[in-house]
């Protein structure tokens, strides 16, 4: 069995970023994503200062441009999305190229490209530098709701057992000579999902058993979550702080 | 002295109507090892699921170190599910939390332990099953015999009365399988072990009971129920090629 999904995001390492306290990264990046998404979209300079602020925050992480490059692919679907805007809002048309494209659908798509791709870039920073089990903790810190957290928690032990048993499925269905070809593979594909369906299903009455089996009462017992100095708060502050200040300058002026 | 497990006229039918536990009586005494037996279907998982209080709602009734389970007293369950830990057949229903010390850390903070106390506790059990260096590990990360002697850690560290195993040794290499019955020959804990692994019952438990059709057909010695073939015949257990339970060694 490989290694869990949730290593593959986790770049370690003992740089300031990684050793932050969980809750103080969270807080700082829904504050930066939250200056981001309210600054003006014609600001053009001030995305690119937001950009300079993340390239800084992955210099001292050391986490590299290329690993950021190809994990920010996942944005491509939404990206493609936005690449059509130019041609289907409607509106003023400008001539790009010789092709004569709406000018608010172009503002549309920079403005969800240039936002999106912030974010993202910040995610990732957060999963390379944060492990998944210290992100709930922090969740948890942070007064997230018990039964969110819990899910979480579960889903990032389960995803391995339950890839494991859909590989299975596979394997068992490729050893007896399916081959997904065309639209009829559909049913077959359907009733495996469905059958996924039942077995985790069936898991998860079985490990409540044992959780019961060994006392539990609907609650979780306390985890050593642990409090952030005001040092920490105050070095994680610095991101989201030059963030704003950006966000202000491209509202006062332009 | 008490018995760490008594069952008297127990009987249990499953709400569809299907009954399944006809009448069962068992004392098991403390400190002993035994083994219970019986073919798939036998009603050994539905016994099982009534020592903590799980299953509930039949005839008769069942004692663990004296105390009589209720399922209706909150406080009585409570204590019935720290008096006997199930270790069952699949590592992954029974390691359910991100990380090994935090599963084996489960228990006892659910019985209240906090603080040095539980880190004792979670040490200890781990020691003992020889696990202690994969604390901090995720249980995906572990082999599966790994992951089985942790799950009897997650039991352990409750300090329980009886310790019931579900199948131990299923999907275990030989190598695995022999780990397992060492760390489960130094425990000083009443065993209840529940098998169709009939070598592994001869190794591991003087006493052997014969579970089949929701009755007790058996209980004695083990070596001599393994050399009643007519017994074992009659409900589908059967000894692996060559194995001979008179013969066992030292």
């Amino acid at each position: 069995m490989g290694a869990g999904h949730a290593h593959r995001l986790y770049v370690p390492g003992a740089s300031p970023v990684h050793r932050l306290a969980p809750q103080c990264k969270l807080v700082a990046l829904l504050a930066f994503v939250t200056a981001v998404v309210a600054t003006p979209r014609e600001r053009m300079w001030a995305f690119a200062a937001y950009a300079v602020l993340l390239a800084a925050v992955a210099a001292v992480a050391r986490i590299g441009p290329g690993l950021i490059a190809r994990r920010a692919l996942i944005e491509l679907p939404f990206v493609t999305f936005a690449l059509l805007l130019p041609f289907v809002a409607h509106g003023e048309r400008v001539s790009v190229l010789g092709v004569a494209v709406s000018q608010d659908g172009l503002w549309g798509a920079w403005n969800i490209l240039a936002k999106g791709t912030l974010g993202v870039v910040g995610s990732i920073l957060l999963a390379a530098t944060t492990e998944p089990r210290a992100l709930l903790l922090g969740a948890e810190r942070l007064r997230v709701p018990a039964q969110l957290v819990q899910i979480a928690a579960f889903m990032l032990r389960y995803l391995d057992v339950v890839a494991g048993e859909l590989a299975r499925m596979r394997v068992a269905l490729a050893a007896r000579g399916f081959e997904a070809r065309d639209v009829r593979a559909t049913r077959v594909l359907a009733r495996s999902l469905g059958a996924l369906f039942l077995r985790t299903y069936e898991r998860g009455e079985r490990v409540h058993l044992a959780m019961l089996a060994r006392g539990y009462d609907g609650r979780m017992p306390a985890t050593g979550a642990v409090a952030a100095t005001p040092g920490q708060w105050g070095t994680a502050a610095v991101l989201p702080a030059a963030a704003a200040l950006v966000a202000a300058a491209a509202w006062m002026g332009g | 002295m008490t018995p760490s497990l008594t069952v008297s006229g127990l009987a249990y039918a499953y709400p569809d109507g299907t009954q399944v536990l006809f009448g069962i009586d068992v004392e098991i005494g403390r400190g002993e090892r035994v083994a219970l037996l019986g073919p798939n279907g036998a009603g050994k998982t539905t016994l099982v699921l009534h020592l903590n209080g799980i299953l509930s709602g039949g005839l008769g009734h069942v004692e663990v170190g004296g105390l009589r389970v209720d399922a209706k007293d909150r406080k009585v369950l409570r204590e019935v599910r720290r008096r006997v830990g199930i270790v069952f057949q699949d590592p992954d229903d029974q390691l359910f939390m991100p990380t090994v010390r935090e599963d084996v850390a489960f228990g006892p903070a659910n019985l209240g332990l906090r603080g040095a106390e539980l880190d004792r506790r979670v040490t200890g059990a781990l020691e003992r099953v020889g696990m202690a260096a994969f604390a901090d590990r995720t249980p995906q990360h572990l082999s599966f015999g790994q992951r089985r002697r942790v799950a009897v850690a997650t039991v352990l560290a409750m300090e329980p009365e009886i310790l019931v195993l579900d199948e131990p040794s299923s999907n275990l290499d030989p190598a695995s399988r022999r780990e397992l019955a060492e760390i489960l020959l130094s425990l000083d804990v009443t065993v209840l072990m529940v098998t169709h692994d009939l070598p592994y019952a001869a190794q591991l438990c003087p006493r052997s009971l014969v579970l089949s059709d929701g009755v007790i057909v058996a209980d004695g010695p083990t070596p001599e129920v393994l050399s009643d073939a007519g017994l074992l015949a009659a409900h589908r257990l059967e000894l692996p090629y060559g194995f001979d339970p008179a013969g066992r060694p030292g």
